[in-house]
């Protein structure tokens, strides 16, 4: 049995360990805000955050992170408005809306590490999240507003 | 464990035309909203009427402009507007019941929005695609929401015993000026059903400058907040109780079949519940699945663990050869032979021989892969003869119908629940993965998930065509263009639907190549022949990537040429300010549109060209290593160009900025124009820098975003502008999702040649400015 904490909640798995904690939190915890959008750590959809830093689920096994603090969008804020939430609602950024979950994750792990990126960090720490929609302008300057204060 | 602090280490590389529009088409009558709403009465279909002509009632079912369809309105006064068409990101699930909560003087924070489930009898045609929406229902819904508006005045001139023409709808209640007397909208909803329906004709529209909402672009798309919370529902989120998870392995070449397969590994694997095989239909197989082994697991990653355990004897079928460099060697061949006639003005052999000069152009635009976020998925539920899908569908009218004739059940027993769609670009104009998914819950007798990885997604797609375009401009003495040759050689979508379907349909002709604006004295278009060797399918802009990225480069070659400046060239080009004749074209496409609301106008390209110009700068002085590309292109019956500034450092291409300028003629919403044409631009470079799916063996030689990238954020350009040109009084709304992406490629690789001096011919650009 392998005991998972998720958003603080105390979870259990007695299946496959090697179980993809993306395919755990969709398809076993009821969590689908984490998105499925390649497997293989190229698109970022799947970003959740393990102990303060952005991680692929569709990577990580379930075993990878007993003993620690796991943090999906369902956990970010209990009431929906992290920062980085508040600023991508004022600036409309989504189209379709499917990788933003992920780059909502991505840049709430940026901007713990880093409080206030530069415009080439936020490129940079992003730039392993796919929008195919092409909304990037907007997340670009979503994680500036977020970091200056929404 | 990975972790990514640093996540470009984990990189890893580094719609639609029916074919049966006719047939489908049929005028009946709407049904009412069930429920616990108070305007739902029965419920009489009347035709639109509107100040200009679409082809929105050509389309399968036409429309129905009824308020008692799209309107329900709660005694709470919550006003509940349906949205019938598709969101793929669009933000059409906003801006059509914007229209109607103008219209009826609703406040839109008390207007929630329904999804309707495939129903074209009820709600009119759902085919979300073409670029559409807007384009059909801006009339349809203002006169819905204008017929809701003038029930609730007339139920409250009743209540109060004046005459109607006293009282006004404003913001969520009526009012009756001259006794200071005001009514809530929720108050009034109970007797405003009884009211009957007015008529389209005697409706009274809002005067345009009392618009709060249409055209202004201040309020956020519907999903936002869910979308930022996680809760918004896609395709793969949908859970019913005994769901079972699964994947399928598919035919690895079009059109082959299994011959046999063993699961006894894949049964092995923790969690794998089961191994079946899934029907498919012979190629080509219109919508129909390819079929494939399927693998039922209690969750989606033991579903892929299993299936990478099968073992499965193929039959490859027709198509094992296709191999994509000796395709593109055969349509160069064809390309280089002439071809049939497609368009003939004037004499172009004799011209061509005449002409002073002769500058040729032969572009090469291969295989390209939607790749929306969300792969295909679908959750189906088949009982006996009844059967509820869930899934991410543009075509909720026509998934519905397939799904009834492939379980052979009636349509009234199928339910299409659409979701939201993370993505579609026309991939999800076919609905395949929610016909795999009704096939598999009716053996299984459970519902079940068919979960699409991105493997299977760019292996199993319906892609976008690969095509060669030669160009042949023959220009005299003073460097004016008198002839003009274009033949354009590709497989046809038609291959799709029919065998031996070998020349491009109308509809593929009028995207770029038929419909040529220039003012040449003669032009002649060619369609030499190409078979189609695995499926194809739309893609947003469809042909007219590779024919603006053809034409608009030609233009540059041309400037270039005659020393002639771009814009200057492109202008010249263009000619006179006319409306386009095109007596030779046979069945001209004009995207289902009649031509005399929407003529090809050259004034209109012309002023595109001109704003984005104005706007941008075009001209302006550059630091070296940089350089200016202009295109424009009409699509989707929108005129749009764009300008792109490239820099060079080191040898390595950023794009600093994008200028773009788009007339869609009346618009809704410009807020998600903007956000269309800021995504366009995405895609364009995205297309134009990477995207290529190659073929060797009859299988596609890429997987995943390692070996077929699109565009990161860290390669976007630092600026892209939008500017929208303000409608004229009269001028019908055109098309916004698609028209953006064409331009965007040919302004690229100008911009390219005026930095570097190179010319590209061939896309994706790769590892073309290395050498
Ligand atoms: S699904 Fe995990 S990075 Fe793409
Ligand atoms: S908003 Fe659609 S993929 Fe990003």
């Amino acid at each position: 049995m392998i005991k998972l904490k998720i958003n603080g909640q105390e979870r259990n798995w007695d299946g496959d360990p090697d179980l993809p904690l993306l395919w755990f939190l969709r398809d076993e915890a009821g969590l689908t805000g984490t998105k499925y959008g390649c497997g293989q750590a190229l698109c970022g959809a799947c970003t959740v955050i393990v102990d303060k830093q952005a991680v692929r689920a569709c990577i990580t096994s379930v075993s990878d992170v007993v003993g620690r603090e796991v943090t999906t969008i369902e956990g970010l804020h209990p009431t929906g408005d992290h920062p980085v939430q508040k600023a991508w609602r004022q600036l409309n950024v989504p189209q379709c809306g499917y990788c933003q979950v992920g780059q909502i994750m991505q840049a709430a792990a940026l901007l713990i590490e880093n409080p206030k990126p530069t415009h080439d960090q936020i490129r940079e720490a992003m730039a392993g999240n796919i929008c195919r929609c092409g909304t990037y302008q907007r997340i670009a300057n979503a994680v500036h507003l977020a970091s200056t204060g929404v | 464990m990975n972790t990514l602090t640093n996540p470009n280490k984990l990189r890893g590389f580094e719609r639609h035309i029916k074919v049966d529009n006719v047939s489908r088409r049929s005028i009946l009558k709407g049904l009412g909203l069930a429920g616990g709403f108070v305007l739902a009465a029965p419920v009489m279909s009347r035709p639109g009427f509107a100040a200009y002509q679409t082809g929105a009632d050509k389309m399968p079912h036409g429309t129905v402009v009824d308020p008692r369809v799209f309107v329900s309105i709660a005694s709470d006064g919550t006003v509940t507007i349906v949205a019938h068409r598709a969101e793929m990101g669009t933000g059409v699930r906003t801006s059509l019941p914007m229209i109607v909560a103008e219209e009826m003087e609703a406040d839109w924070s008390r207007v929630r929005v329904q999804q309707a489930p495939g129903d074209e009898v009820k709600f009119g045609n759902q085919d979300t695609d073409g670029s559409r929406s807007t384009r059909h229902y801006l009339m349809p819904m203002r006169q819905i929401g204008a017929s809701a508006r003038t029930m609730l005045e007339a139920a409250a001139a009743k209540r109060w015993g004046v005459p109607a023409t006293e009282v006004k709808a404003v913001n969520h209640e009526v009012i009756h000026s001259a006794s200071g007397r005001r009514i809530g909208f929720g108050e009034l909803a109970a007797d405003a059903a009884k009211q009957s329906v007015p008529s389209v004709e005697g409706l009274k529209l809002k005067d345009p400058k009392d618009f709060r909402y249409l055209g202004k672009g201040q309020i956020g798309i519907v999903d936002l907040r869910d979308i930022t919370v996680g809760t918004a529902r896609y395709g793969a989120d949908v859970r019913l109780p005994g769901m079972k998870y699964a994947v399928i392995a598919r035919p690895p070449v079009t059109g082959g079949k299994v011959v046999s397969f063993d699961g006894a590994e894949a049964m092995k694997v923790s969690g794998v519940e089961k191994v079946i095989e899934v029907k498919g239909w012979p190629w080509p197989s219109k919508f129909q699945p390819l079929g494939g082994v399927a693998v039922i697991a209690r969750n989606t990653g033991a579903a892929i663990k299993g299936r990478d355990a099968l073992k499965i004897v193929w039959d490859d079928g027709p198509n094992s050869k296709y191999e994509s460099v000796a395709y593109r060697a055969e349509l160069e061949g064809a390309a280089r032979k002439p071809g049939l006639v497609v368009r003939k003005e004037g004499d172009v052999e004799t011209a061509l021989k005449g002409a002073d000069k002769v500058i040729v152009g032969e572009y090469y635009v291969p295989h390209h892969a939607h790749v929306s976020m969300e792969p295909p998925v679908a959750v189906a539920d088949v009982k006996g003869d009844k059967a509820e899908i869930w899934a991410p569908v543009q075509s909720a009218g026509g998934t519905r119908e397939d799904v009834a004739k492939t379980l052979g059940i009636p349509q009234e027993n199928v339910t299409v629940n659409v979701t939201l769609l993370g993505g579609g670009f026309g991939r999800k104009s076919k609905c395949d993965f929610a016909l795999e998914a009704a096939l598999l819950s009716k053996e299984l007798g459970a519902p079940v998930q068919v979960q699409w990885t991105r493997e299977d997604d760019v292996r199993n797609g319906f892609l976008h065509t690969v095509s060669v375009e030669r160009i042949e401009a023959g220009l005299d003495k003073n460097g004016k263009v008198t002839a003009w040759r274009h033949r354009s050689v590709a497989p046809s979508i038609a291959s799709t639907f029919a065998a031996g379907a070998v020349h491009q349909a109308p509809f593929e002709l009028g995207m770029g190549l038929v419909d040529m604006p220039f003012e040449i004295a003669n032009v002649q278009c060619e369609n030499p022949e190409a078979a189609a060797r695995t499926r194809i399918g739309w893609f947003r802009s469809v042909s007219n990537i590779p024919r603006a990225f053809a034409v608009q480069s030609m233009v540059g070659e041309l400037a270039h040429a005659t020393g002639r400046d771009q814009k200057t060239m492109l202008l010249e080009l263009i000619g006179s300010p006319r409306i386009l004749k095109l007596d030779s074209v046979k069945d001209l496409w004009n995207y289902g549109e009649p031509y005399d609301s929407y003529p090809i106008d050259t004034a209109r390209l012309r002023k595109v060209v001109e704003l984005v110009a104005d706007k941008g700068g075009w001209g302006r002085s550059v630091p070296k290593g940089h350089g200016l590309g202009i295109a424009a292109h009409r699509s989707f019956v929108s005129y749009i160009a764009t300008m792109v500034e490239v820099a060079f450092d080191n040898g390595k291409l950023t794009v600093p900025r994008v200028d773009t300028a788009i007339d869609c003629g009346a618009y809704v919403n410009p807020e998600r124009i903007q956000a269309q044409m800021e995504g366009a631009v995405i895609m364009g470079l995205s297309f134009a820098k990477h995207g290529e799916i190659t073929f060797k063996d009859g299988k596609v030689q890429q997987g995943n975003f390692d070996d077929f990238p699109v565009l990161r954020i860290d390669e976007s350009p630092a600026v892209t502008n939008v500017y929208i040109v303000p409608p004229g009084p009269d001028t019908p709304p055109s098309g916004v999702g698609e028209p953006g992406v064409p331009p965007v490629a040919p302004a690229l690789i100008n911009a390219i040649f005026a930095a570097t001096g190179k010319r590209i011919r061939a896309l994706p650009i790769g590892k073309q400015l290395e050498a």
